[in-house]
């Protein structure tokens, strides 16, 4: 279970993240949609602490993440793989090795070492990691380099990264923001595969609501940094629509769209 | 800045004209590819090209040395002191001063300290261009972190990555070809340098010049100073090909 207790973020005057109370139970998945600048991406990033809360706490089962340093800080970020918007692959890397970068908490001792001074992996590693990427239908560009592949590859290979961690939650910041409509349902389907086959929490941030109504079991609406709407898929109609945002579901659509054709900084 | 004086200027110009005349060897057409017996030949001019060569190649070895050893250091340091990479306060300060030091001393100080220490030879040579180089070249490779994007840092730090394992899949790949073509443009530096700091006994062709120099052997400065410009005309546009090839990279 993860639970988030008065979670603020505060960038100079500007209150990204505002008091948010949340408890998302083990196994699920929730949908968290928002305007751009409503505080989603950095909500998730507080809760992997890529990002430093100005006050609250973060809890997964009773360990308190916030007070996390180093090693074990390093093993929380393992628990909890993070899928970006712009996927985050190192460039040059080849495919293969970008997989792997999801191993690199798991190297220790000696091993570590060497994998840091010759940037080479063990065999077994290796293979576990072109299992990953064949289930994905990337077997056949693994010693391409990432800069080589179209958007929709580089997220999947970001989501061979991700769950190479073997992690207990997946933080998903807009995963579907940048890819094409048959990319997007493939990976909104692998999250829920990850979900449901192996009981991977999922927090996943959307801009189009239908989606989040297709893939998740609960849905969390964010404004201005507050969590203004908190429930089933079913009860986010039409009418509570207009009452948190003054715009039809068709409206927010289309500003999102406009807003993710910019280069993203939600 | 009172020292100077125009008439001085005046006086001296001429003379610097009269010692590039006096170094200029006397060659004669008619025997200009006899043997080195033969006054006038050009044989006769490098008459000790062997050892010369020999030399030059010492002077490279020292340069290429100092190179790798500077470049080296540059790469350790330059993580920690690279903004954007959030190393330890302490750390960056440490880093980034410490490279200052490095860069301001120039070579010949470096190398006057380390030859009272380590003795006349090429030891002392190297390690006061490493030491340079290290300083020149660290600034420059921080710089070329610092322009890295975030994305891939974020990538590696979000998988539970630690600071060392980001700095080197996330970093170092994204920068190693301008890291190296930096390098490759200090190689051509430090050939010069290192002809200097033969000056001050830091071996190679540089103690043969300053020695010629001193005794006035004007025809053979002449010839070591030709040499020299070959040589390091040579590597620049061997190391320019190279560079080219590495920033501009078919991908």
């Amino acid at each position: 279970m993860l639970e988030l207790r008065g979670l603020t973020r505060r960038f100079g005057t500007v209150v990204a993240v505002d008091a948010v109370s949340l408890a998302v139970p083990a196994g699920q998945m929730l949908g968290i949609i928002g305007r751009s600048g409503a505080g989603k991406s950095t909500l998730l990033r507080l809760v992997n602490r890529l990002v430093e809360p100005s006050a609250g706490q973060v809890l997964h089962d009773g360990v308190d993440v916030t007070a996390l340093h180093g090693r074990a800080l390093r093993g929380w970020r393992r628990d909890c793989a993070m899928v970006f918007q712009q996927f985050n692959l190192v460039q040059r890397l080849d495919v293969l090795t970008n997989a792997l970068l999801g191993r690199l908490a798991y190297q220790h001792g000696l091993r570590r070492a060497r994998v840091l001074l010759t940037g080479g992996f063990p065999a077994a590693e290796r293979a576990r990691a072109l299992a990953m990427l064949n289930r994905f239908g990337l077997l056949a560009v693994a010693l391409q380099r990432a800069e080589t592949l179209s958007g929709g590859q580089q997220q999947r290979v970001a989501l061979c990264r991700a769950l190479l961690q073997a992690p207990r939650l997946i933080l998903a910041d807009e995963p579907i923001a940048s890819l094409d409509p048959a990319n997007a349902r493939l990976v909104m389907q692998a999250l829920r595969e990850a979900n449901r086959a192996e009981g991977i929490s999922v927090l996943v941030n959307l801009h189009h609501l239908e989606t989040a109504r297709a893939y998740c079991d609960r849905i969390v609406a964010m404004q201005a940094g507050r969590v203004v709407f908190d429930g089933a898929p079913s009860e986010l109609d039409a009418a509570r629509l207009r009452a948190i945002y003054g715009l039809t579901e068709a409206e927010l659509a289309a500003e999102a769209e406009a807003a993710a054709a910019r280069p993203a900084m939600a | 800045m009172s020292e100077v004086r125009p008439a001085t200027l005046a006086a001296g110009l001429p003379r610097v004209g009269e010692y590039f005349g006096k170094i200029l060897p006397t060659l004669r057409w008619p025997v200009l590819f006899a043997g080195s017996e033969t006054e006038g030949s050009l044989a006769a001019w490098f008459y000790r090209l062997d050892s010369w060569a020999w030399l030059l190649f010492e002077t490279a070895n020292m340069a290429a040395l100092a190179t790798l050893m500077g470049a080296g250091a540059a790469l350790l340091l330059a993580f920690p002191a690279a903004r954007n990479l959030g190393a330890g306060m302490l750390a960056r300060q440490l880093a980034r001063r410490g490279l200052e030091a490095m860069r301001t001393v120039p070579e010949i100080v470096f190398a006057l300290i380390l030859v009272w220490a380590f003795g006349v030879g090429p030891l002392a040579g190297i390690l006061a261009i490493a030491l340079h180089t290290a300083g020149t070249l660290g600034k420059l490779f921080a710089e070329a972190i610092e322009n890295a994007g975030t994305g891939a840092w974020d990538g590696v730090r979000a998988a539970g990555g630690s600071w060392a394992q980001a700095c080197r899949f996330a970093v170092l790949p994204q920068v190693a070809p301008n890291l190296l073509s930096y390098a490759l443009l200090r190689f051509e530096i430090n050939l010069r340098a290192a002809s200097v700091i033969g000056f001050v006994g830091g071996g190679g062709i540089g103690e043969e010049l300053y020695t010629v120099i001193a005794q006035n052997y004007y025809e053979e400065i002449s010839a070591i100073v030709l040499l020299i410009l070959l040589c390091v005309a040579a590597i620049d546009l061997l190391s320019e090909r190279l560079r080219h090839r590495l920033i501009g990279a078919p991908r």
